[in-house]
């Protein structure tokens, strides 16, 4: 298998409009479906973006299948399976703008809690034959397998952020995706801080906002599904938590839908890992 | 450029027919689809499952009840809050919690806004492209532009109910154990009145629309299971009966059926205990439960004629899906209309052991969850049954018994036909697999 194409700066647009349409494709790792839906769910833009491009490949909506070449590539899922691995690499052959939507494919998932636990101990736990079960021992990033021009982060990612992505596509600039905390979304909603006023435990400081500031919107602390923003500080912020809450319930605050990312991951390590572990070390234990 | 529509081999002629359709498409997630007849003989008739593992049965473990609302949500993206309605409602019955009215009412309603999101997105984007003869609802909408526009403006209100009541329309926020994690105004729940009264109109035009379709005939006894309640449709609570007399409380699921591993899927089979294959769904609980229906739904549902066609015929799932987006458009406008903000979110509890067990009625049929609570109240043990992951032995069962009847079709229109049968179904896949891929070739 070839190596990637010469790939651009992380995280760089496409730039140019190109005078055919774009050849689009959407496909999946080991994920939700939520990302993809994401798209289905900009109901007042799909047909007017349906005109503009050229959907080759998205299975969850429509028959006609391309294995490429795509000009922009939506990747939703974590790399979990050997297969997969061999896929993800392929599809970079052939593709020009890679993009990893979601939570699974930028930052492992979920299902990257398992990373910690011993991976034959999982697969007793979960199958009657895990001798069937292919999957490797980590859920990991698409980024540690292949070079991703671009990402949008989220568990599901932001239809706002996805419809700007979208229009920036088409009319060749560059998508404003902003990296600054979940707190100056608040502080823009006027929502008032429930860290503060209320004592609850709250990622915000440490996460990339992007959600609008859902969660204390909606009363409850930011559980940092977009997760952790540039030189995010998990370790003071833990310490501060840890003040009043013991060290395990700590951890558990960042081991979430993007624990495997560095910063939540190293905060996790620093706790003792996330909750869990200790029935791993368990189980494993009696096998 | 290797573009093509289906990815579907066949071949074959007469009494002999072999079809293969590696990635199944307008489904939610991985699946492909085998079929082999020899001499007229249905030998093989697989729905195979092959999206990746998650483990999620593992991944609670350890975990509070609150974080598991946040985390089983993760299973499917198309129905997050059905395992979020099982879930919240298992530790809630488990641990002996009362619930405010009005907060139950908020979560019928939500639950409500994704049956209607989930099925108008069946409905318009994934299964009438194969009545009208189109690869995708995008390729229709060049010819039925009005048809797509409304079925999207449907699924967007919807969608806009769980935004509101959830926080986000996807993997929403505010579920907890107790209520909600904050009180909703009544001034922001009328804000659904205009919108729900549209997408009524809708509904009940989709009924018609969906009315007039000829879906290949086919038909067959099968046995449905639904939830039933006493006196409303059944979502979030009821007992499990069927239409061969079954009728057991919601948390007995395992004293009525049980899973077994078959070697071409990821996830369990599961069957009555006696062996049988049963179906959930849309089409089950019309059936079961069309008693029960909101009275314009009830309406609508005889003026089409096809309650019967319904019970015995898969395809007409297109209409038991219209007639329920009529139920829970007509039941979300009754919901908002009597909404009074209860005095607070939530009923406080206290974490401790329990076994919590519960099921309620996905878009696509009843979900059984089942979960062991150590002495600090964390998960211990978990075990969570999706719909489709029931569904599969009858989608089996009912190909094996359709197959026969497209040997004389062309391939490519035999392939469509099949292909249309599993779409019926509406299968779920990413919620499916929480079990596991194999290789086929390890089947004796």
């Amino acid at each position: 298998m070839a190596g990637p194409p010469p790939a651009p700066t992380p995280h760089h647009a496409p730039r140019a409009a190109t005078p055919r349409r774009p050849r689009i494709g959407v496909v999946k790792f080991a994920s939700c479906d939520g990302c993809q839906l994401t798209l289905l769910d900009l109901e007042d833009e799909l047909l007017a973006i349906a005109e503009r491009v050229d959907v080759v490949e998205f299975a969850e909506a429509t028959s006609h299948r391309s294995s490429g070449p795509f000009d922009v590539l939506f990747v939703e899922g974590s790399i979990s399976t050997a297969e997969q691995a061999v896929e993800i690499a392929r599809l970079r052959t052939v593709t020009r703008h890679l993009v990893t939507i979601g939570a699974c494919a930028t930052a492992g998932g979920i299902q990257a809690i398992r990373n910690w636990f011993d991976h034959e101990e999982v697969r007793q736990t979960v199958y009657p034959e895990p001798a069937f079960v292919d999957s490797l021992a980590l859920s990991r990033p698409v980024a540690d397998f292949v070079a991703v021009d671009a990402e949008l982060r989220g568990c599901p990612i932001s239809p706002g952020q996805l419809r700007e992505f979208l229009v920036a596509l088409v009319t060749g600039r560059r998508p404003q995706l902003p990296d600054e905390a979940v707190c100056l979304e608040c502080k823009r909603r006027g929502v008032v801080c429930v860290a503060v006023a209320r004592g609850i435990a709250c990622l915000g400081p440490v996460t990339r906002t992007g959600c609008g500031a859902i969660c204390p919107a909606y009363g409850r602390g930011c559980y940092g599904c977009f997760g952790p923003r540039e030189s995010a500080n998990t370790a003071s912020l833990a310490e501060w938590f840890g003040a009043t809450t013991a060290a395990p319930d700590v951890a558990r605050l960042f081991a979430g839908f993007t624990a495997w990312s560095g910063p939540n991951r190293t905060a996790i390590d620093a706790l003792g890992g996330p909750p869990g572990q200790r029935e791993a070390e368990g189980r494993s234990g009696d096998a | 450029m290797h573009d093509a529509i289906g990815t579907g081999g066949t071949g074959g002629t007469g009494n002999n027919l072999e079809i293969d359709v590696a990635g199944l498409t307008r489904v939610e997630g991985e699946g492909s689809l085998r079929l082999l007849v020899r001499d007229g003989v249905v030998q093989e008739a697989r729905l195979e499952i092959f999206e990746a593992p998650r483990y999620f049965e593992r991944l609670v473990v350890g975990r509070t009840p609150d974080e598991v609302i946040d985390i089983v949500a993760r299973i499917c993206g198309i129905c997050p809050v059905a395992y979020q309605m099982t879930a919240v409602h298992a530790f809630e019955h488990g641990l002996g919690i009362p619930i405010d009215p009005q907060i139950r009412a908020l979560r019928r309603l939500l639950y409500c806004g994704e049956w209607i999101e989930s099925h108008a997105l069946h409905v318009f984007l994934l299964h009438l492209p194969d009545f009208l003869g189109y690869p995708s609802a995008l390729d229709m909408a060049k010819n039925h532009r009005a048809w797509v526009e409304a079925g999207l403006a449907l699924k967007k209100v919807g969608n806009q109910i769980v935004e509101l009541v959830g926080g986000r329309a996807i993997h929403p926020v505010s579920v907890r154990v107790g209520g909600f994690s904050r009180v909703l105004r009544r001034s922001e729940v009328e804000r659904l009145a205009g919108p729900l009264t549209s997408a009524l109109r809708i509904a009940l035009d989709t009924v018609d629309l969906v009315t007039g379709l000829e879906p290949p005939s086919f038909d067959r006894t099968a046995r449905l299971v639904a939830l039933r309640h006493p006196s409303e449709y059944p979502m979030n609570e009821g007992r499990i009966v069927s239409t061969d007399g079954l009728d057991v409380a919601a948390g007995d699921w395992p004293s009525a059926f049980e899973e077994s591993q078959v070697a071409w899927s990821h996830a369990l089979q599961a069957r009555g205990r006696d062996g049988n294959p049963y179906l959930l769904g849309p089409s089950a609980r019309i059936t079961l439960a069309a008693d029960q229906l909101h009275p314009i739904a009830a309406a609508s549902l005889a003026s089409t004629g096809r309650a019967a066609a319904i019970r015995s015929n898969p395809y007409w799932s297109i209409l038991a899906r219209a007639i329920e987006l009529v139920d829970a458009t007509a039941e979300a406008i009754d919901l908002v209309e009597a909404y009074r903000a209860p005095d607070r979110p939530s009923t406080p509890w206290q974490p401790g052991p329990a076994r919590a067990s519960w099921a309620t009625e996905a878009p696509r049929g009843l979900i059984f969850h089942d979960y062991r609570l150590d002495e600090e109240g964390h998960v211990a043990e978990a075990r969570i049954v999706p719909p489709t992951s029931q569904n599969q032995a009858a989608i089996e069962a009912d190909l094996a018994a359709f197959a026969p009847r497209v040997l004389a079709l062309p391939r490519e229109q035999a392939t469509h036909r099949i292909e249309q049968l599993i779409r019926s179904y509406d299968p779920c896949i990413s919620c499916a697999t929480h079990f596991l891929r194999l290789d086929l070739e390890t089947v004796p």
